[in-house]
């Protein structure tokens, strides 16, 4: 199914918390002009849990990146909360960013001198909140995540799926509307990403909207919605639902011999 | 079925209504409750073939119960089977056969073939991950197994992504 890759009339106010219009980014270098995005349209409502997927190249990471605002796009428009966004000055984008965006990437982006408990007070006291209100943020984040013990630790200390769950914390901490995420579990083994991908449904499960960018399909199959992109267009886009009967679904990859 | 209740058998004789059982405790929820009959079937064969025999227990209260137990053939087949290695897993023949001769039988749309399959494995992946977090933490054998149904299931999109690259 090839699923809205035709512009829509531009959205007025409504309920979609996110709307990209016919998005495209051609990145001009030396050689000739590379497409790594074309027109793709996309509606999010609030408290979705949205995976993308795709090849290496297909254009997961350019949208993500248009997304926050830390690339802007060829053409095309983004509308965050009914307001139109695409045009916005860098600086007016790490204000929404600051207040309404959190991001977590593959690596897990850490300021490494710092202790657990500052790194995820940062953005609370950047964006102006009291050290107070950063301080009783943050306990209510690292116990929510499993990480309580380890708030005076450097990060360095940590296992790597501990850091991505600090990662996630401070990606919180300001309490954003969307949550976006590159490749959260791409630097993690099995059992740390199941960790991770737990506090991801978790926070899901209270309403948080994400955007989860993917080649874990264990990552994606927890989102509501999984969006395949391939050569930059959107190629399908899915509901992801329960088999009635999951036991069967592990017998049918592994069987009894015989 | 053979091999593993030969290896059930191992340890002690057995019943069928006990070897059912001892399936469900060891591989938990991921696999299919066996089918008595199909245990019983099993055992005559396994009985016919030389690796078991049985006895009838006497109940006094219930009907005879049939025990069987291993004998040296059969615990010999064991050894055989526990030492030699494993055939690796084969990649999903009927969807590859059917997305390769898909032309063939006038389907001119594979990237739709495609996309339904990917559709099929995520939710396949979905309910693994719900019989996962349902599982008890405890049940170690039966968590590997889901998880190595989870780890074949990523291969097979993985592979599905060089099918897709390299047809499209």
């Amino acid at each position: 199914m090839i699923a809205r890759a035709v512009p829509q009339p531009a959205p007025s106010a409504d309920e979609m918390l996110l709307k990209i219009v016919g998005l495209s980014k051609v990145y001009k270098g030396g050689g000739p002009p590379v497409h790594a995005v074309r027109g793709v349209s996309l509606s999010l409502e609030p408290g979705q849990f949205v995976a993308v997927m795709g090849p290496s190249g297909s254009g997961k990471s350019s949208l993500l990146h248009m997304l926050g605002g830390l690339e802007p796009p060829t053409t095309g428009q983004i509308w965050f909360d009914g307001a139109r966004v695409d045009g916005l000055s860098q600086a007016r984008w790490a204000m929404l960013r600051r207040r309404n965006i959190g991001f977590v990437f593959q690596f897990f982006n850490l300021v490494s001198n710092m202790t657990v408990a500052d790194n995820v007070e940062l953005p609370a006291l950047m964006s102006g909140a009291t050290r107070r209100q950063a301080k009783e943020r943050r306990i209510e984040l690292l116990a929510e995540l499993g990480l309580s013990d380890k708030a005076s630790a450097s990060p360095a200390r940590l296992s790597g799926g501990e850091q991505q769950r600090v990662a996630l914390a401070r990606a919180l901490a300001n309490r954003p509307s969307l949550l976006l995420a590159d490749e959260p579990t791409g630097n993690l083994d099995s059992l740390n990403s199941a960790d991770v991908l737990r506090v991801l449904c978790r926070v899901h499960g209270q309403g948080q909207t994400i955007i989860l960018v993917t080649h874990d399909a264990r990552a994606a199959s927890m989102a509501d919605r999984v969006v395949n992109l391939f050569d930059g267009m959107i190629i399908d886009d899915m509901d992801v639902v329960t088999p009635i009967r999951p036991s069967v679904a592990a017998a049918g990859v592994l069987r009894l011999g015989e | 079925m053979r091999l593993p209740l030969l290896a059930l058998l191992a340890k002690e004789p057995a019943h069928g209504y006990e070897l059912k059982s001892l399936l469900e405790q060891t591989f938990g929820q991921a696999y299919p409750s066996p089918n008595i009959g199909q245990i019983y079937v099993t055992l005559q064969r396994l009985e016919r073939d030389g690796l078991v025999k049985s006895q009838d227990v006497i109940q006094t209260t219930r009907p005879n119960k049939r025990v069987y137990e291993l004998t040296p053939a059969g615990r010999e087949a064991l050894a055989a089977w526990i030492e030699e290695p494993s055939e690796g897993p084969r990649v999903r023949d009927d969807f590859f056969v059917k997305l390769a001769l898909s032309p063939l039988a006038g389907v001119t749309d594979q990237m739709a073939l495609i996309n339904r399959q990917r559709r099929h494995y995520l939710n396949l992946m979905r309910g693994l991950s719900k019989l996962a977090s349902a599982t008890d933490r405890d049940s170690r054998i039966s968590l590997l197994l889901i998880e190595g149904a989870m780890l074949h299931l990523q291969a097979d999109l993985d592979w599905l992504e060089r099918c897709q690259e390299e047809l499209m």
